[in-house]
């Protein structure tokens, strides 16, 4: 099952490659995430029987990572063949087949238990994304992809040196050496203490890279700026928590080997730092779909946060994962339309979204509401347990400039959204003829559900896994 | 481990401080063609015993590192017509002081790590670091993409270095895949020159600084 998982996208990806009509290709995405999620639920039924041997393996983190992609994943399916109908122009043979394979790349990130596996996975995640971003083919998005490509590539090199670091302390230390993460955590107080700290500086600059934590965020607003919409929902809500769940995986291991003090110290100051730019070039952003990539750095850091608090702060980071995946897609689906719409990205243009289409009007509003904490959806919870972690475990200080950067982003962001959806349309939108119809504005809609049900109640089945996932990472303390 | 590990590690930091001091492109590609032929041998010369792994792993580094990536380079300088560096954003004396440091503190740093018995008073791991940085040095400082592309190469070279420390550890299956990761991301990257070439009529990356704030 953990293998069909992996290769069935694959499949379907081979399938985009052959077809010869751009309807039918287009029909075949929707598919594939439906397959993609049925496949996902049922693997989460079975119980982990796989042994500590296995390379692939669902545990807890990698059974909440790949259930809320696999859900992204679908309602971003549904979306797409409307987003490709309507720009009939653009080849769409490459963009499908690398659709298709970045979720089977993704499985195998959430799935891998081995060192190795999982870099080499994550690495075929940023190739396959990068065609994807180069979508509309003009100067703009080639130069975004270039960034990202190289500054990506860098991010996975580096995390290579790490894994080596890693797999090197091991050596040092006279084990047999291994590259499995349970044996790792399980060997975790033998290992080389200065091979280890290194290592994780180095992964977490490597994962940080990808995850897109200041400093290492500058592909960030580029590449979302430019890359067609849906593909941004996926990056932000998908690929980053790929990256974060490198990061939990090479956390549990220095937490075993005794270096959680100074490895939650360097969460702590990345995190908040992460915010802190996010939160400067939030104030004044005009273009919206950049500032929804600042918001990305800045839940990043939320979640590289939540993480150094350590204690509820694990749960707390975890359903923000959750909460701010979803959102984001909420944003980024509400914002392709409204761009495609304006043919412009810019609150200089862009006027009256309400009126002119209230569907994603509606959706970029409520989920600007929802990220940045509004009660009653979802990241309120989440941040608010966060917050709550930092207060009980003493952590005054941080939990303040937490709060403070919280508020300048909820004004920044809120500014740029009000000028967006209020006002009166420019007569040139006014022109265009697209609308909201069903196909556009459904996804982002049952998305916002979503994220509103994880605001009023976790449901239990979540609940459990949310548990199970943050006592695998706070077990050895 | 061979007695010539050390001499051939010497070899590949000249080749580190070569590539940071020419500005002709064919020179830097014929660089990372030398700097692949040496990372071949070394994964000859570090087994104890030869067998059959390690040979097949030096003969794909060597093909793909001195052979394969070195062919697609020069394929794309020639299709771009173009021959030199221009006004890097370091000139190429402070690149090579700033790459001397960088080997210095890599140096210091790889002392202060406690290595496992069989690797103790050898070269490996301060080359690697040091190979590592020369890389970063080359992709953050100069301007051609195809230049940039020969840093991202000679930064996955130190790495290379770094996992011949692991070669008995790390299961072919890895190794191989990350040969290919190489390989796919070199070509992507190749594909892309090509095209920044036909929308900016430059292989000049300054040039791609429309999306700023």
């Amino acid at each position: 099952m953990e293998l069909a998982l992996v290769l069935v996208p694959f499949a379907f990806a081979l399938l985009a490659l052959g077809l010869r009509s751009d309807a039918w290709r287009r029909r075949l995405l929707p598919v594939a995430g439906a397959t993609h999620l049925a496949m996902t639920a049922f693997a989460l039924t079975l119980p982990d029987h796989a042994g500590p041997e296995a390379w692939l393996r669902l545990d807890a983190l990698g059974r909440l990572v790949l259930g809320f992609c696999s859900v992204l994943y679908f309602f971003t399916s549904l979306y797409a063949p409307g987003y490709l109908a309507s720009h009939p122009e653009k080849p769409t043979r490459i963009f499908s087949a690398c659709f298709l394979a970045f979720m089977g790349s993704l499985s195998l990130v959430a799935e891998s238990h081995h060192l190795g596996l999982m870099w080499v996975a994550i690495e075929s995640t940023t190739l396959a994304t990068a065609p994807m971003l180069n979508f509309h083919a003009n100067p703009r998005s080639l130069e975004a992809t270039w960034k990202y490509l190289l500054i990506g590539s860098v991010g996975i090199a580096l995390a290579l040196l790490g894994s080596l670091f890693l797999a090197y302390s091991a050596l040092q230390a006279g084990l047999r050496p291994t590259l499995l993460f349970d044996d790792l955590v399980r060997d975790g107080t033998h290992l080389s203490r200065p091979w280890v700290r290194a290592a994780f500086v180095i992964l977490f600059v490597g994962y940080g890279t990808k995850m897109g934590l200041a400093p290492m965020h500058t592909w960030k607003p580029d590449a979302y700026g430019e890359a067609p919409g849906m593909v941004g929902a996926l990056l932000a809500g998908a690929l980053t928590s790929g990256a974060f769940l490198a990061i939990l995986r090479f956390f549990r291991v220095c937490s075993a080997a005794g270096d959680g003090p100074f490895v939650q110290h360097v969460l702590l100051a990345a995190g908040l730092f992460s915010m802190a730019v996010a939160a400067a070039f939030m104030v004044r952003q005009k273009d919206f779909k950049r500032m929804l990539a600042y918001s990305s750095v800045e839940h990043m850091g939320i979640l590289v946060v939540g993480l150094g608090i350590g204690g509820a702060g694990f749960f707390g980071s975890l359903l923000h994962m959750l909460n701010n995946g979803l959102t984001k897609g909420v944003l980024f689906l509400a914002a392709a339309n409204i761009h495609r719409t304006y043919a412009s990205k810019s609150s200089d243009d862009v006027r009256g979204v309400l009126r002119r289409l209230p569907g994603s009007g509606a959706l970029l509003l409520a989920g600007f509401f929802a990220v940045t904490g509004s009660p009653p959806f979802g990241p309120f919870l989440s941040e608010f347990t966060i917050l709550n972690a930092a207060v009980t475990s003493g952590r005054y200080v941080v939990a303040a400039v937490f709060l403070v950067l919280l508020v300048i982003v909820f004004i920044g962001m809120g500014a740029t959204v009000m000028t967006v959806v209020q006002g009166k349309p420019t007569a040139q939108a006014s022109a265009t003829t697209s609308r909201d119809t069903f196909a556009s504005v459904g996804p982002g809609m049952a998305l916002l559900a979503l994220v509103l049900v994880l605001g009023l109640y976790v449901p239990g089945p979540i609940d459990r896994l949310l548990r199970d996932a943050a006592a695998s990472l706070g077990g050895s303390r | 481990m061979s007695s010539l590990v050390d001499p051939v590690l010497v070899l590949v930091l000249l080749t580190n401080f070569f590539l940071l001091g020419t500005s002709r492109l064919r020179a830097i590609i014929n660089g990372t063609a030398i700097q692949g032929v040496l990372l071949g041998s070394l994964a000859m010369l570090i087994q104890h015993e030869p067998s059959l792994r390690p040979v097949l792993v030096a003969i794909g580094a060597t093909a793909i590192k001195a052979l394969a990536i070195p062919w697609m380079l020069s394929r794309a300088m020639r299709e771009a017509a173009i021959r030199r560096e221009v006004e890097p954003l370091i000139g190429y004396i402070p690149s090579l002081v700033l790459g001397a440091t960088g080997t210095g503190l890599a140096m210091l740093f790889a002392g202060t790590l406690p290595l496992a018995p069989q690797h103790v008073g050898s070269l490996l791991i301060p080359t690697s670091l040091a190979t590592v940085i020369t890389g970063f040095i080359l992709l953050t400082t100069r301007r051609k993409a195809i230049t940039q592309v020969a840093g991202y190469l000679v930064l996955e070279n130190g790495i290379f270095i770094m996992g011949l420390t692991l070669i008995e550890a790390i299961p072919f299956f890895v190794e191989v895949g990350v040969l290919l990761d190489l390989l796919v991301a070199i070509f992507v990257m190749g594909i892309m020159v090509l095209q920044i070439n036909r929308e900016f009529a430059s292989l000049d990356t300054s040039r791609l600084s429309n999306l700023k704030e």
